[in-house]
């Protein structure tokens, strides 16, 4: 239901290419493809390239998203694609803001700051609009020789058995076959291939409609988050007001289930709404409006034989709480690494597999996040309506209150609590981090410039040793043991914390060394001397000890890899 | 499982069945379930926990009408 073509933007168009594969006789193999070029297609092809694993991407379309759509960029988010080597941009173009401001009726009943714990690389978000997301994903994914980008390519067939997936393409230069070990299914909320190997999403529908309006304007309204409920410009409803890049300004109005789509957004009528809510001196220009239902869906299984779901494709959230894309993104990232792993050998085949276990649990996550924050919006009867009511009137003059509005929560990835491929903790460490979670940031210091811990962390394993101050004896021992585990797993990299303290060159070889000089890590990792964590290639801890011996390591980075996993 | 106490707890039970009957006595029904409302989100704030809210819900919602 997209209308009016942005004004501040003008998409690139991306030319259609014919390919050798077009040409050949049989049906081309390839390890991977990729179907849909938007944030969870391109994150999967960078972080597939960025492993050494070639893949073709395919897309029926010659450009970025039309229209913004996705808005809010979490630090998580962020982090994957620092990772990927496109976050330098993004960060540039976005918009960073902390204040928050809650209104009931025409009141400002509270203010809330976001402001970010410190010392982390990347802001807690980020609002940008999502075309030029896309579009520095895109900028990078072309400097990968890795990376087959096809536009216009339009995938109309799918087969899948255990073994291979088959698919049929379709483009101005007539039709072609391909085959491949891993498709990766990112055609959308609605996708083709989805109905077409005749599985569903399933899920809620919120009975209720919202107006997504972007509209420019010249505007002093300092950078906040402004959320009303029931105000006089819009009575009875809610409304957003976002601020995204280049002066366009991000609208939402809650519409009511009875509002008819098609009349909602027309600009006769889009225009006075947005008039009588920014007042009548203030000039704006329409820069792209659309009328949704939003709705909470996800696939029972991301896994058809062959056939990997992924993004909106997999799960779908309304868009409250920023859990879409960062979501999309965060699960594509668990994919990623395990489909290398098993492509070069490295694991098992059920390793790839893990990815729905881990993944369901994330999008169940965000699926009930966002439908709390939708819920409260648009309570379900008269009583949740009323105490919706009463917690707001509660708000403003009792803190209390304020911790039960929810006019969307801030984006969180997921802890993998649980997942078959942690080992549990058996010493006694904080657990605010633990087995399961992604890593936190620490501003740190390196012979080789790095700034950041999770520039040091990424694409292989990890394991992260603390050498401070260690005596002579314990030093000789870990000696030891950091000599044994780099003989023995060669996929895993030593980076020892501290190490230049003490004074210890020997233990250097071979191994990279970070100075915790503001003692982040080891305020956040409660990491102490003798102490090690051991992070796979997505970054998330899989599991750590007080006391570091190589065979725990070795034991937990098997179990990561899928090589305990019980035989389904 | 919470431990939400079920024993009589009420520093003076008549004075409170009272005045809760009393704030309602001249509030039509629209009036009384936003206070009631009120009143429900100021105790579940100061219970807090979590288990103790479930296991009061669960027993209001079973108890026999």
């Amino acid at each position: 239901m997209g209308m009016a073509s942005p004004k501040t933007y003008t998409n690139p168009v991306y030319s259609y290419q014919h390919s050798p594969d077009q040409d050949s006789v049989t049906a081309v193999h390839h390890p991977v493809i990729i179907v849909g070029a938007g944030p969870a297609g391109l994150s999967a092809a960078l972080d597939l390239a960025l492993q050494g694993i070639v893949s073709v991407v395919l897309d029926d379309n010659n450009t970025v998203s039309i229209g913004s759509r996705a808005i809010c960029f979490s630090k998580r988010t962020l982090e994957i694609c620092d990772r990927f080597g496109c976050a330098a941009p993004m960060l540039d173009k976005g918009i960073t803001w902390n204040l928050g401001k809650v209104f009931n009726g025409d009141r400002l009943i509270y203010e809330f700051n976001l402001l970010p714990e410190q010392h982390h690389k990347m802001p807690a978000f980020i609002n940008l609009q999502q075309y030029y997301f896309e579009e520095y994903m895109v900028e990078r994914a072309e400097q990968f020789s890795e990376i087959d980008l096809r536009w216009l390519h339009k995938v109309t067939q799918v087969q899948t058995d255990d073994n291979l997936a088959q698919i049929e393409v379709e483009t101005q230069d007539g039709k072609y076959r391909m085959t491949c070990d891993y498709l990766l299914v990112a055609d959308g909320a609605n996708s083709p291939i989805r109905a077409q190997l005749g599985l569903e999403s399933s899920g809620q529908v919120f009975e209720d409609r919202f107006l997504i309006a972007d509209v420019v304007m010249q505007s002093e309204l300092p950078t906040q988050r402004r959320f009303w409920f029931n105000p006089t410009f819009h009575a009875g409803q809610s409304t957003l007001l976002h601020r995204q890049a280049d002066n366009v300004w991000r609208i939402d109005f809650q519409l009511g289930w009875d509002a008819n789509p098609e009349e909602e957004n027309k600009p006769e009528k889009i225009l006075p709404r947005i008039q009588k809510m920014l007042g009548e001196d203030v000039e704006f220009e329409l820069e792209w409006s659309s009328v949704y239902t939003f709705r909470c869906r996800m696939m029972e299984s991301f896994i058809h034989h062959r056939v990997y779901f992924i993004g909106d494709a997999a799960h779908q959230v309304s868009p409250f709480g920023a859990r879409g894309a960062n979501g999309g993104i965060q699960g594509v990232e668990n994919l990623t690494w395990k489909l290398a792993k098993v492509l070069k050998k490295e694991a098992p085949e059920d390793l790839v597999k893990t990815y729905d276990v881990e993944r369901q649990q994330g999008a169940k996550e965000n699926v009930l996040n966002s439908s709390r924050a939708t819920d409260f919006m648009t309570p379900k009867n008269k009583t949740s309506k009323v105490f919706r009511n009463e917690v707001l009137n509660l708000a403003e003059a009792y803190p209390f209150a304020r911790s039960l509005v929810n006019s969307g929560r801030l984006s969180v990835p997921c802890v993998y609590d649980g997942s078959p491929l942690n080992t549990e903790d058996t010493d006694d460490f904080p657990t605010k981090i633990r087995p399961g979670s992604p890593a936190i940031d620490a501003a740190i210091t390196s012979a080789d410039g790095k700034q950041w811990l999770l520039e040091c962390l990424g694409g292989r394993f990890v394991a992260m040793i603390c050498v401070k101050e260690s005596n002579r004896l314990s030093m000789e021992r870990l000696r030891q043991q950091i000599t044994e585990l780099m003989r023995e797993a060669e996929e895993i990299d030593v980076l020892l914390v501290n190490a230049t303290a003490s004074g210890e060159d020997m233990l250097k070889e071979g191994c990279r060394e970070i100075s915790d000089t503001k003692n982040l890590i080891e305020q956040r990792y409660d990491l102490k001397p003798g102490n090690v964590y051991l992070f796979r290639p997505d970054q998330h801890v899989c599991g750590r000890w007080r006391s570091f011996s190589a065979g725990n390591v070795i034991g937990a980075m098997r179990r990561a890899l899928g090589y305990e996993l019980e035989v389904r | 499982m919470g431990n939400l106490n079920l024993k009589p707890n009420f520093s003076d039970p008549d004075s409170f069945y009272a005045a809760l009957t009393e704030l309602h006595r001249d509030l039509d029904p629209d009036q009384s379930e936003r206070i009631n409302a009120r009143i429900i989100l100021l105790l579940a704030n100061h219970i807090g926990d979590q288990d103790v809210l479930l296991e009061a819900m669960r027993i209001a919602t079973e108890s026999p009408e």
